[in-house]
């Protein structure tokens, strides 16, 4: 089954076949990471570029693992190496990527619309792992499967998320993925950190009240403050954030009886999250979510890198 | 655009049925009964055939023994070729190491599917030894491997297709060799593809075949048939 999709950097180019797809596939790959020994030789040959130009751990890990478990060779390129530093053209760059003769380029940069021109300038296929505060898509394959895993379907759920919407990249991928899967959306945040068209992003309702909307979510999703962002100018102080917008314990009692918890990671406890509930054995499923970066990511990569039709008579 | 036709009907249900008998003697038989047996079939066919197997192990032999199946799909040696292919996943619930396995499929062609399986089955762990048992053997093997257990030699040309097709999933039990153009890809059935004789050309998951590749509909299932 052809799988028509070469890159991953808008994920509303998806069909709801398609984000199904790659979570029935990390269902496969689950079984796998389940062993003893969790590598698969099926992408044997091919070779992935993680180019990081912006810093981050847990995705770029995440990919890692995710193409060593397939057998994929990888390199690491960017970081504080990165060639921009040494005042290269971005264009510059694809080029010598081309020259590399690589199957596949994972992309970070804080610069939104980077992935898209990779994929105009080079026969490689390209994932977007987070570009500026435009589009994470992996991060929103992840969170969608986490939630499909524990509650067993995505079509009609009520999701809100809580927090920096304006600066989030996450958002501007999860929603639209939510929406094309069903579930309905509800942004939560303090109006400063609204972006000017929260429209744009396809959220159903918008909320500055969290203790309104608590007892309508199906799904909490609380994304992380970044305090350098936060303190001062949008907002008074992480301590009334957390009054208003923090989901602590004692918002519990306004959660439906099987309401989960989301968060991209890594959490500012105290912040966003306190304790009991970023650990909360029934409700948390921040640590699945990390869980699922790998099996979804494994078949992001997998689907990514299959056949092409001009091959199947090959 | 219909050119896979039914060339001829090699096996009807009750040879099936009574090769199937034969097998599971056999396989008692070479082994010395079910002691520290297993039988793991390869999907989409051959775990069906596994599982009548076991059934008719435990008629002869009074034990039930450990049933699993394999999906060769990550470790198939056409992945640049190939339409990603359908998953069906592994289920193996018991711990391979030391255990006699008996690999199940239902037709053997190149070989290249047992290679797969055989690398598939090692990540799972140790067994004591493996032994295959394939409904069909057709010919024409591109790898040194020889099953250990044949419910009929069925001598076939490349350009054809033997396909098995079973009750509880297409409503009826034969095995069908179908004439195939060439350069079209060679595969089991999707499961539940039909009545055999009705091609299975858009009931695939394709939905409608394409040029110059008249089995499309069926090659995301073409995990076994090889």
């Amino acid at each position: 089954m052809a799988f028509n999709h070469k890159h991953l950097y808008d994920i509303r180019e998806y069909s709801c076949d398609d984000i199904m797809r790659i979570l029935e596939t990390a269902v496969k790959f689950k079984e796998v990471n389940e062993r003893k020994i969790k590598k698969l030789p099926t992408l044997k040959g091919f070779t992935v570029i993680n180019m990081f130009n912006e810093p981050s751990t847990r995705t770029r890990s995440s990919f890692e693992l995710a193409e060593k478990r397939l057998s994929c060779d990888s390199l690491n390129f960017g970081g504080s190496s990165t060639s921009a530093v040494k005042g290269e053209s971005l264009v510059d760059t694809i080029e010598t990527l081309n020259a590399y003769k690589v199957d596949m380029v994972i992309v970070r940069d804080k610069h939104a619309g980077v992935p898209q021109l990779i994929a105009e300038h080079t026969g490689a296929g390209v994932i977007d792992a987070g570009d500026g505060k435009h589009q994470h898509p992996t991060q929103a394959l992840l969170d969608l499967y986490s939630i499909w895993e524990k509650l067993g379907r995505l079509e009609g759920l009520h999701v809100g998320v809580v927090g920096d919407i304006g600066h989030s990249r996450v958002c501007g991928s999860l929603i639209p993925a939510l929406k094309t899967v069903g579930a309905t959306v509800t942004v939560v945040a303090p109006p400063t950190l609204l972006p000017a068209r929260p429209d744009i992003l396809g959220a159903d309702h918008v909320s500055s009240k969290l203790d309104e909307v608590l007892p309508e979510l199906d799904v909490v999703y609380m994304l992380r403050i970044q305090r350098e962002r936060l303190e001062g100018a949008p907002y008074p102080s992480l301590r009334e954030y957390n009054l208003l917008f923090g989901l602590t314990q004692r918002r519990e009692a306004l959660m439906k009886p099987d309401a989960i918890i989301c968060h991209p990671g890594p959490i500012n406890r105290g912040v966003e999250l306190d304790s009991y509930m970023a650990d909360h054995a029934q409700r948390s499923v921040i640590l699945d979510q990390v869980y699922a970066g790998i099996l979804t990511r494994m078949a992001a990569l997998y689907l990514l890198l299959g056949g092409s039709e001009d091959g199947l008579t090959a | 655009m219909n050119d896979n036709q039914v060339k001829s009907v090699c096996m009807d249900a009750a040879e099936i049925e009574r090769s199937l008998t034969r097998i599971a003697h056999q396989i008692l038989e070479a082994n010395h009964g079910a002691e520290n047996l297993a039988l793991v079939g390869i999907v989409t066919r051959g775990d069906i055939l596994a599982r009548m197997l076991v059934e008719r192990i435990a008629g002869i032999e009074g034990c039930k023994v450990p049933l699993g199946s394999l999906d060769i799909s990550f470790y198939r040696d056409d992945f640049l070729t190939h339409l990603s292919p359908e998953l069906h996943g592994t289920d193996i619930a018991f711990d391979i190491r030391g255990k006699k396995i008996v690999l199940v499929d239902d037709v053997l062609y190149t070989g290249r599917t047992i290679r797969a399986a055989l690398e598939a089955l090692m990540d799972l762990g140790r067994p004591s030894e493996v032994q295959l048992a394939v409904l069909v053997d057709r010919g024409h093997r591109e790898l040194p491997i020889k099953p250990d257990y044949v419910g009929k030699n069925v001598p076939s040309s490349k350009d054809e297709n033997v396909r098995l097709f079973l009750e509880e999933v297409d409503g009826c039990s034969r095995v069908e060799i179908l004439n195939m153009p060439p350069g079209t890809r060679v595969g089991s059935a999707p499961l539940g593809s039909g009545q055999p004789g009705i091609v299975p050309l858009g009931s695939g998951p394709l939905g409608s075949g394409q040029p110059g590749s008249a089995s499309l509909g069926s090659a995301p299932a073409s995990t076994g048939g090889e």
